[in-house]
């Protein structure tokens, strides 16, 4: 059996006072391993130091997937494979093609992002999440860090968290 | 430090704190339902079962049941379709629009409006798929699918395919939006459940919220994903009612060949949709005790959406006229002549009557914050809207060019009974949406109730 991890857990009433905290934390070369929240805390991820999310990549390259395929399609079905000649005018013309081609991008831009989400996020049905403390997803915002990262003792990184703010300092193990 | 403007009202209202809103919201799904909600789900399941019986009766015997003859081949079954998918509308406007231009009102409306898109979309998808007359051959006939005859394939020049495209990716997109928004908010009530005990509970809402953590990094993609397929939606949103209208723009038959059908199509969608939304929220707030979170305030905001759309589709049905005058097209200005002024004068004059005057009781300030008034206009509104897409869809099609054809169209118990059907989907659907679900987006609120809620014992902003 692999030896527990240890952590300190902060809570924090307000996200005013876990913004600066978060600042005044890592200011003091405390690393934090996650902070929880119950609802998006603006400016929270810079404060945390982390790096924009490439999703909206993501979503270009699956919108870009699905202009191609659904334009490429038409064309080669009414085009090629099988020409209709429809009230006079041209088999092959783009303005036509172009109301399907804009909702195929968008579907696969849509769930091709979504998707991706999950997958990086690692979050499936059937998996129970790592709840540190779970009154963060009521009105708690709970900061986690892990003992063994820090080289600060316990007792000294407990100190800094209610000298910062926060209510409350528990430790938990996995 | 958040601040806080003294010229807007609160959104808030009751003094609530983080935890009030997880626990007002939540124990609307922890707790059984109130005999009010008994009678409201009973109502609606009556309407379904009867509605089920006239689309079997159709299935069976096929949509000769229906009252349309060789000259109107289409007429409650279209109407019916555009009145639903524009209604939709709505939804998305508040969450995807609003969300675009940060209006913060939209947060406590947003979930009750989208769920009322997807079912609304849903009564939408039924008519077409049953005018199709086997609807479980749908979706071989309207996709592009390698078939046994050449392949022959779908016609990508038809608005009719483009619209099969159009409402079956709004559908999708829409249920992907509204799904994400709920992720964190299930993971609110498995949290109260596991903290209750109650475990069978507390992993069902896990699996519903792919087991969400509510961790900074999490919330980062998280928002990034919601803003994205914001940007997605809005233009995926007016483009849907733009080839709903293409139906009939690009087609040859006066009262229908018009290029100004689609922004008309899409301000009457809003319009009926904000309509469809307030009915809707106003009896959500008296069964779930929301008054707290869906204020005055926001009502008032919703009925001037009413105004400015209802006067955009007003301004819209005097250009049509003007423009059939202006054109001296004998055949165009026949179709209006008859429009207004011919057997169905009375379809006409209600769909004035509702759309253009009626809301323009609006501008009082006293009607449009009161909530009796504002709940009977906005059935009126949804009344006119409906009136709308009858009048043009069978006032164009009843008189045609030639006169030994000219009839009239009577419903049958059947196109009634479809039409019933789609309201016992509608409301069956959102009342067990808003018993199982979170009607309002706790995450969303929590975020503001910090800065807009209105504190019990401070004196001033």
């Amino acid at each position: 059996m692999a030896s527990k991890e240890n952590y300190l857990v902060g809570i924090f009433d307000d996200e005013d006072v876990l913004l600066s905290a978060v600042e005044n934390i890592r200011d003091k070369g405390v690393k934090i391993k996650e902070v929880y929240t119950p609802f998006p805390v603006h400016g929270l991820d810079e404060a945390l130091g982390y790096r924009r999310t490439r999703l909206p990549i993501a979503a270009f390259l699956f919108g870009m997937t699905g202009t191609i395929t659904a334009l490429s399609t038409q064309i080669w079905m009414l085009g090629f494979d099988w020409p209709m000649i429809i009230g006079g005018k041209n088999h092959f013309s783009i303005p036509p093609f172009i109301p399907v081609t804009f909702e195929f991008t968008v579907l696969l831009a849509a769930f091709g992002m979504a998707g991706t989400f999950l997958v990086v996020s690692d979050m499936k049905p059937y998996k129970w999440p790592r709840m540190f403390d779970n009154r963060s997803t009521d009105d708690k915002h709970v900061m986690a860090i892990d003992l063994a990262a820090n080289k600060i003792s316990k007792e000294e990184i407990s100190q800094i968290l209610k000298s910062n703010g926060a209510s409350e300092v528990n430790e938990k193990s996995y | 430090m958040q601040a806080s403007s003294v010229f807007r009202e609160s959104l808030v209202t009751g003094g609530k704190t983080v935890h009030d809103v997880s626990h007002d919201i939540s124990c609307q799904v922890e707790n059984k339902p109130s005999r009010l909600w008994w009678m409201a789900f009973g109502i609606s399941l009556v309407l379904l079962t009867w509605g089920a019986y006239c689309c079997w009766m159709m299935l069976w015997h096929g949509i000769g049941m229906w009252g349309l003859n060789k000259t109107v081949g289409w007429a409650w079954d279209i109407t019916n379709f555009v009145w639903w998918v524009g209604i939709g509308h709505a939804g998305t406007l508040i969450s995807a629009i609003l969300l675009l231009f940060r209006q913060r009102w939209r947060m406590s409306i947003n979930r009750a409006a989208e769920a009322m898109t997807i079912f609304a979309v849903i009564c939408a998808l039924s008519f077409p798929g049953f005018h199709m007359g086997r609807l479980w051959l749908g979706f071989y006939w309207a996709l592009p699918l390698p078939n046994a005859f050449g392949s022959l394939w779908v016609n990508f020049n038809s608005p009719l395919l483009w619209d099969v495209f159009a409402i079956s990716t709004y559908f999708s997109v829409s249920l992907l939006f509204w799904y994400m928004g709920l992720i964190p908010d299930f993971a609110v009530i498995r949290d109260r459940a596991v903290r209750m005990g109650h475990m069978t509970r507390a992993r069902i809402y896990n699996a519903l919220s792919f087991g969400w953590d509510g961790a900074a990094k999490t919330w980062m993609r998280y928002e990034s994903v919601a803003l994205i397929l914001a940007g997605l939606s809005t233009p995926l949103v007016l483009s849907v009612h733009t080839i709903v209208s293409f139906d009939f723009a690009t087609s040859v038959i006066p009262g229908w060949h018009t290029t100004i059908f689609p922004p008309y199509f899409v301000a009457g969608a809003i319009f009926s949709g904000f309509a469809m939304v307030l009915t809707l929220l106003l009896v959500t707030r008296k069964v779930f005790k929301l008054e707290d979170y869906i204020t005055i305030y926001h009502v008032e905001l919703m009925n001037i959406i009413i105004i400015v759309t209802g006067s955009i589709v007003g301004v819209a049905y005097i250009t049509e006229l003007f423009i059939a005058w202006y054109g001296q097209v004998p055949a165009e200005s026949y179709a209006f002549y008859n429009r207004v002024m011919g057997p169905y004068w009375w379809a006409y004059a209600s769909m004035m009557t509702c759309n253009v005057i009626s809301p323009q009781l609006f501008w009082i300030k006293k009607i449009r914050t009161n909530l009796m008034a504002t709940f009977v206009l906005s059935i009126i509104v949804n009344i006119g809207m409906w009136f709308e897409r009858f009048v043009i869809i069978v006032t164009s099609l009843h008189r045609d060019y030639l006169p030994s054809s000219w009839t009239m169209f009577h419903p049958t118990m059947y196109d009634i009974g479809q039409y019933t059907f789609t309201f016992g989907i509608f409301f069956t659907a959102f009342f067990l949406f808003a018993k199982f679900f979170p009607v309002i987006n706790m995450a969303e609120v929590k975020s503001i109730v910090k800065s807009t809620s209105e504190k019990k014992s401070s004196t001033a902003h």
